[in-house]
């Protein structure tokens, strides 16, 4: 703490460019970064290394992070024996309906609430806010129920709607909305556009910050997904990444351990949200409110 | 034109340029609609379960499903047989989750954020980048790393080999550590007073065990994949913190260690009283890692109400009282969180300040959403 903040020039005085760790503090903030930084890295790594090693190799050396002998064998086990192709394929279609409907339904409904004047939107904009209060693990067998008496229990409609039911962007968007000029579509309306037209082609483009946000967090969110698909299916057919690890990593702990398939199939299901993140990494870590508010 | 706005937010309402009711709610109707059906509708029919006798078969608001009132909460709560055994052994099993995971999540992630947010600092990125990792994958993915990790053979236990300690095999053990520490002291059996009397079908002594072994490494796992999160939300806050502010403390003759106590942490009450409040939440919904990893073992050690109430409904068909499990939870989320918000309630520190972390997880992924369940 000391040693950067004090606007003394070092012992080679060259302006805080050529500023050099010195100090014992300043070295033991790096000491402590790099340990901290290891036990956060570590068991990603081992995780991939792992996933390449013999079941009694996983177990004799667990730390290594070189498989001896090298086999994909828990690769080839889950692509050719097992349901992780239609789990895969499943994930990708849930996500990306549950995505593009969510920022669909989202985006209208926080212009409508931000710069719509309409009888009973404080209510509706309470009505959200009360709903995003809810917490998701106490509407599992809610849940359950409604499809059940709705008859869309074990269909591709039931993993998909219930989420694309998200309150959190809606307020997103909304803030978003309050915080970007309305002179913009102000000038649209004089020319006469519809309101649909004008969200469309006018709004929705100024947006794109907020839309990149909540697209994030749709696809993790709904990626990451398992309690809802719990739930909403029992079709081993309709079984997603999560679901269909999950059950794996359950019902196979009793006979051998095998943790090469398991890390393997834990590991591939991490690429997709892993590759999100480091795409958008800046904005998704951005602290600075600046950038935030566009 | 314009219409003069009324109300509090005036300023705010100006902006909207004219009266347009069907654009309005065609605009915010399929929320209206999809949060309707599967949300407000969905939580108003599993209220009439937890009062009802259904069993699961056919629709639960047909004829034959008895009214039960206040049967079911009773059985969980007065009964005494095994439903509140269950209920008992689950919230004490996650009372001690939340009392060892909030204070180590926020303060760790305290930390990291003090940590990464130097000025000058060498791989900046790539720290931040490294903390924040583990929150983006998903609880399943996490929990079956996690069981490998500790499993008996596991890289937790090779470290500890290297130490000359020979670690348990986590997720199958367990004893809480208050009980074990008591038994390295000597104390192996309960006092009788301890053991004689209890609490929703649980003895005292059983409520003072602390977190089982297997509860431990669930406890490591939540502070492992949340303090990203909450790290960003710090440094969101640290951020706003002036340099003027640490100048001035500065110049007073304040130590480092004082700027970070008495200018710095106070500033951060806003913060940490909401990542208290998130963290707190989050931990109640532990459910995904259960389900995962252990199903409630070993001796029910991890079982939480959450996974309670899915086992009750989808495992044994007891569907009122799974969904008044379910209302138990939530009603314990509520109270906590008002309670939380009403003891560390801000006092003297400008109201604005609470804003500073609030503002910018509206428009960036640090919304609960990002909590792990």
């Amino acid at each position: 703490m000391s040693a950067t903040s004090i606007r003394t020039p070092g012992v080679t005085g060259a302006g805080p460019a050529r500023r050099r760790p010195r100090r014992i503090g300043t070295i033991a903030l790096y000491v402590a970064l790099a340990a901290l930084a290891l036990i956060y890295v570590y068991p990603f790594v081992v995780q991939v290394a792992t996933s390449f090693k013999t079941d009694a190799d996983a177990a004799a050396d667990p730390l290594s992070l070189l498989a001896n002998p090298f086999t994909t064998a828990a690769y080839r086990r889950l692509f050719l024996s097992s349901d992780y192709p239609l789990w895969f394929a499943n994930s990708v279609v849930v996500t990306l309906l549950v995505t593009a409907g969510r920022v669909f339904v989202n985006s209208l409904a926080g212009y409508a609430l931000a710069r719509i004047r309409f009888r009973g939107r404080g209510l509706v904009f309470a009505g959200v806010v009360a709903v995003m209060a809810v917490p998701g693990v106490v509407l599992l067998i809610p849940k359950f129920l409604v499809l059940k008496e709705l008859g869309i229990y074990n269909t591709y409609a039931a993993l998909v709607l219930p989420l694309v039911a998200d309150a959190a962007g809606v307020f997103i968007m909304k803030n978003y909305f309050e915080s970007i000029p309305a002179s913009v579509e102000e000038a649209a309306r004089i020319d006469g556009a519809g309101t649909f037209r004008l969200w469309w082609s006018i709004v929705l483009p100024m947006a794109v910050p907020a839309l990149v946000t909540i697209t994030i967090l749709a696809f993790q969110g709904s990626w990451n997904e398992l309690s809802h698909f719990i739930v909403a299916s029992q079709d081993p057919s309709l079984v997603t990444l999560t679901k269909g690890v999950a059950q794996l990593t359950s019902g196979q702990l009793g006979s051998g351990t095998q943790y090469p398939l398991k890390l393997g199939a834990a590991a591939l299901m991490t690429i997709p949200v892993a590759v999100l993140f480091f795409i958008f990494q800046r904005r998704i870590m951005d602290t600075s409110t600046g950038a935030v508010k566009g | 034109m314009r219409i003069a706005a009324f109300g509090a937010s005036a300023g705010r309402r100006r902006r909207s340029v004219e009266r347009r009711p069907l654009a309005g709610w065609a605009f915010v109707s399929p929320v209206v609609v999809l949060l309707g059906v599967f949300l407000v509708v969905p939580v108003a029919m599993a209220l009439w379960v937890s009062f009802s006798d259904w069993n699961g078969r056919g629709s639960p608001l047909s004829s034959g499903v008895g009214f039960v009132g206040w049967k079911n909460y009773s059985d969980l709560l007065l009964g005494g047989g095994l439903a509140t055994q269950n209920l008992g052994t689950a919230l004490r099993n996650n009372v001690y989750y939340v009392m060892f995971v909030v204070p180590l999540q926020t303060g760790l992630s305290l930390f990291l954020a003090v940590l990464v947010n130097r000025r000058i600092l060498r791989g900046r990125g790539f720290f931040r980048t490294a903390f924040y990792f583990p929150s983006v994958t998903s609880s399943v993915a996490i929990t079956v790393l996690w069981l490998f990790l500790f499993s008996a053979s596991g890289v937790v236990n090779a470290v500890l080999g290297w130490f000359g300690v020979t670690g348990p095999n986590w997720f199958s053990e367990p004893s809480g550590l208050v009980h074990l520490v008591l038994g390295a002291l000597g104390v192996e059996q309960a006092p009788a007073v301890l053991a004689g009397h209890g609490l929703l079908g649980i003895s005292w002594w059983q409520w003072l065990s602390g977190p089982s072994v297997a509860m431990t490494a669930f406890i490591l796992m939540a502070v492992f994949t949340t303090s990203g999160t909450f790290m960003l939300l710090f440094l969101a806050a640290l951020q706003q913190i002036s340099g003027e502010i640490e100048e001035a403390a500065l110049v007073d003759g304040a130590s480092s260690w004082q700027r970070f106590r008495l200018v710095t942490v106070p500033m951060l009450r806003p913060t940490v009283l909401t990542v208290i409040t998130l963290g707190t939440i989050g931990c109640w919904q532990v459910f995904d890692q259960i389900y995962t990893g252990t199903q409630g073992g070993p001796a029910k050690t991890t079982l939480t109400p959450a996974y309670l109430s899915y086992e009750s409904a989808f495992g044994n068909q007891q569907w009122g009282r799974g969904a008044a499990t379910a209302f138990l939870l939530f009603a314990i989320i509520v109270l906590l969180a008002g309670l939380q918000r009403f003891v560390l309630r801000e006092r003297g520190v400008p109201r604005r300040r609470r804003f500073v972390a609030v503002g910018p997880a509206a428009t960036t992924p640090r919304t609960p959403e990002v909590v792990p369940r």
